[in-house]
């Protein structure tokens, strides 16, 4: 199964998925290249995200694999599946509202370096100077660094995207799994996130977009793949990928 | 690396609270509640309810289920006072084991839930060993009549080193006897012990790790934290504080009963949690003292006392105001605590420390405008 090509990081092998009678996934084959990004776009109720979940293990799917570095994915909690390498932003953001937002990015850094479980009491968190340092380094690279004292549930959506996204990239993943990550944002928002997910894409790490919104599609994805019902119906460099008619026909339509 | 560091603030808050509980004896005289066995009480519930906020304070799973530890504790303190020695110490060590050991397997079984279904089960495994201590087993628990040290006991270790005496043995530490004002001391200074660890285990990483479970355990999972094991070590320590708890009220007095452990006892560590402060350190400790000083000095009011009180009315308005009142003390002591639950859990959801809290900034807006709390509420960018 490993390694047809010599870089794909991930595949997503002749997986389907049924909801009772809905086919909702069909035959999808992904290959995702080791520092690409990758998006996978489509229209409303296409099964972008139906796929993101079955590829972080959320779901199981009825048919098919998922397999990341060699290791098949498929049936592994989530929490194994990240300390494999693989870190996800959500469309809605997941965080910790209750705490401040160094400590939001101290969690992720601490899963990195102690594991899935770790009994640590005899440590002060204050006296973790390593991982707070990095925490802070982080912030400052997305900046966020004047609000690290801030309860994370008081943050603008904006910027409680950018802490989630900060959260993700502590951990170094080898895989970064973004849903919508533009979803609700007022444009000045959503172009901060691209300047900053372009920022992140020099550093090499590979990359999934979900996303609805072209423009923030053409301007970060090295290849996109369009899925329509189920399906996907192109794949290809950006550039081919707007010049196919069938994808102007399912997606596209006369609003591009 | 020091192993017993703390911050400052928790250290300066350590300092305080020593000076607090070991000065019980006097500040407590004003209140008429300035007697041992009420001090012991003060002393080892603040146990119970500290360890219980480890769990729900932290990782705000709500267990309905506490009191059986305590039980088992006590049970297993009992024993090892008939067994081996009346050492309170050994007696301590293994009710904390024990109950540890049921902790595990009641909360590894509980937590394959969480909210409203994790409360239940706990709740029926609490119930499951009352029942166990009242009928099914009493040949270990002796049921109804409460486990009791008896003349022909073994205690093979004590009996090594001296004779059997005259009359029943009690509890005591090196020598000292586990009775009165000693022995609010020694439950003091294991108060102060276990608030220390509480306090270690607060600022933590492992601390916040819980403190995340109860903010968001999806994001947990998504983070690469098995979030199960760290809820479970959470509710083995609150259990083998329980247990301590349980220890140490054998120890003051050597007797065991299944009452113990009902579901009201569980239920009353949840309302001290509540009363004082969800999620504080202090506040389980003031909530505990709270009920305890309502169930105690309340309770033990009468008419007679309350005509007493109200002397300086007249006649017909002190005949009224009486029948109102003792309708709230005496043996409806509990009446009152629930009307005090009641208004502080509408107008302070945060219990008597967000009283406090409201109370402390008030003063420091007066002086000083501007952020207040450990949060900064600065708006972003």
């Amino acid at each position: 199964m490993s390694e047809t090509k010599s870089n794909v990081v991930l595949h997503v092998a002749d997986v389907h998925k049924r909801f009772g009678g809905l086919h909702a996934l069909a035959d999808i084959d992904l290959q995702v290249e080791e520092g690409q990004t990758h998006a996978i776009i489509g229209p409303n109720g296409a099964g972008k995200s139906t796929l993101l979940n079955v590829i972080i293990g959320k779901l199981a799917p009825s048919s098919g694999a998922v397999v990341f570095d060699g290791n098949v994915l498929t049936g592994r909690k989530p929490y194994e599946i990240n300390q494999m390498g693989i870190a996800r932003v959500f469309q809605t953001p997941e965080i910790f509202t209750d705490l401040s937002v160094l400590h939001n990015v101290m969690i992720p850094a601490l899963a990195r370096r102690d594991g899935a479980y770790k009994f640590n009491i005899l440590r002060a968190l204050e006296r973790e100077t390593a991982i707070r340092q990095e925490a802070e380094a982080m912030l400052e690279d997305v900046g966020m660094h004047s609000s690290r004292d801030m309860a994370a549930g008081s943050l603008s959506r904006g910027d409680k995207r950018r802490m989630e996204l900060a959260m993700c990239l502590i951990q170094h993943p080898r895989l970064l799994l973004l849903d919508e990550p533009t979803a609700g944002m007022s444009r000045h928002d959503t172009n901060t996130t691209i300047e900053l997910l372009k920022k992140i894409k020099s550093r090499g790490m590979t990359k999934v977009i979900i996303e609805h919104d072209m423009h923030v599609v053409f301007s970060l994805a090295d290849k996109i793949s369009v899925l329509a019902q189920g399906r996907i119906i192109a794949d290809g460099t950006p550039d081919q990928v707007r010049g196919n008619p069938k994808v102007q026909e399912a997606y596209l339509g006369g609003a591009h | 690396m020091n192993i017993f560091y703390l911050p400052r603030r928790d250290a300066i808050t350590l300092a305080v609270f020593a000076l607090v509980v070991l000065t019980m004896p006097v500040w407590l005289v004003p209140f008429g509640a300035a007697y041992p066995g009420l001090m012991q009480k003060f002393a080892i519930f603040a146990i119970f309810a500290v360890g219980y906020n480890v769990l729900f304070g932290l990782t705000g799973y709500l267990s309905f289920g506490h009191a059986a530890f305590l039980g088992v504790g006590s049970y297993t303190a009992v024993w090892t006072f008939k067994l081996m020695t009346m050492n309170v110490i050994p007696a301590m060590i293994f009710a904390v084991i024990v109950s540890g050991l049921f902790a595990l397997a009641i909360g590894f079984v509980s937590l394959r839930r969480s909210g409203i279904y994790f409360s239940i089960l706990t709740l029926a495994f609490a119930q499951m060993c009352y029942n166990l201590a009242y009928s099914v087993l009493t040949p270990i628990t002796n049921g109804e009549t409460a486990l009791q040290l008896t003349m022909n006991d073994p205690r093979v270790l004590d009996l090594m080193f001296s004779e059997r005496g005259a009359g029943l043995p009690s509890p005591s530490l090196l020598g000292q006897g586990m009775s009165g004002i000693e022995a609010f001391y020694v439950v003091a200074v294991v108060l102060l012990i276990a608030f220390y660890i509480a306090q270690k285990i607060f600022v933590s990483p492992f601390g916040m790790m819980l403190r995340a479970i109860k903010s968001n355990q999806t994001r947990m999972h998504y983070t690469g934290f098995n979030t199960r094991p760290y809820a479970l070590t959470a509710f083995v320590i609150s259990g083998m504080y329980a247990g301590l708890a349980g220890s140490l009220l054998a120890a003051t007095d050597p007797l065991a009963g299944a009452e113990r452990m009902q579901w009201t006892a569980s239920g009353e560590v949840v309302l001290m949690t509540i009363l004082g402060g969800v999620g504080t350190l202090i506040g389980p400790v003031i909530g505990a003292w709270l009920i305890k000083y309502f169930e105690n000095i309340f309770s033990g009011f009468n008419d007679a006392m309350l005509h007493h009180t109200f002397s300086w009315l007249p006649q017909g308005a002190q005949d009224v105001v009486v029948a109102i009142t003792s309708k709230f003390v005496g043996e409806g002591w509990q009446l009152s605590l629930g009307l005090i639950f009641v208004l502080v859990v509408v107008f302070l959801p945060g219990g008597v420390m967000e009283g406090i809290r409201r109370f402390s900034s008030l003063f420091r807006n007066r002086r000083e405008p501007g952020p207040t709390g450990a949060l900064k509420t600065s708006p972003a960018e």
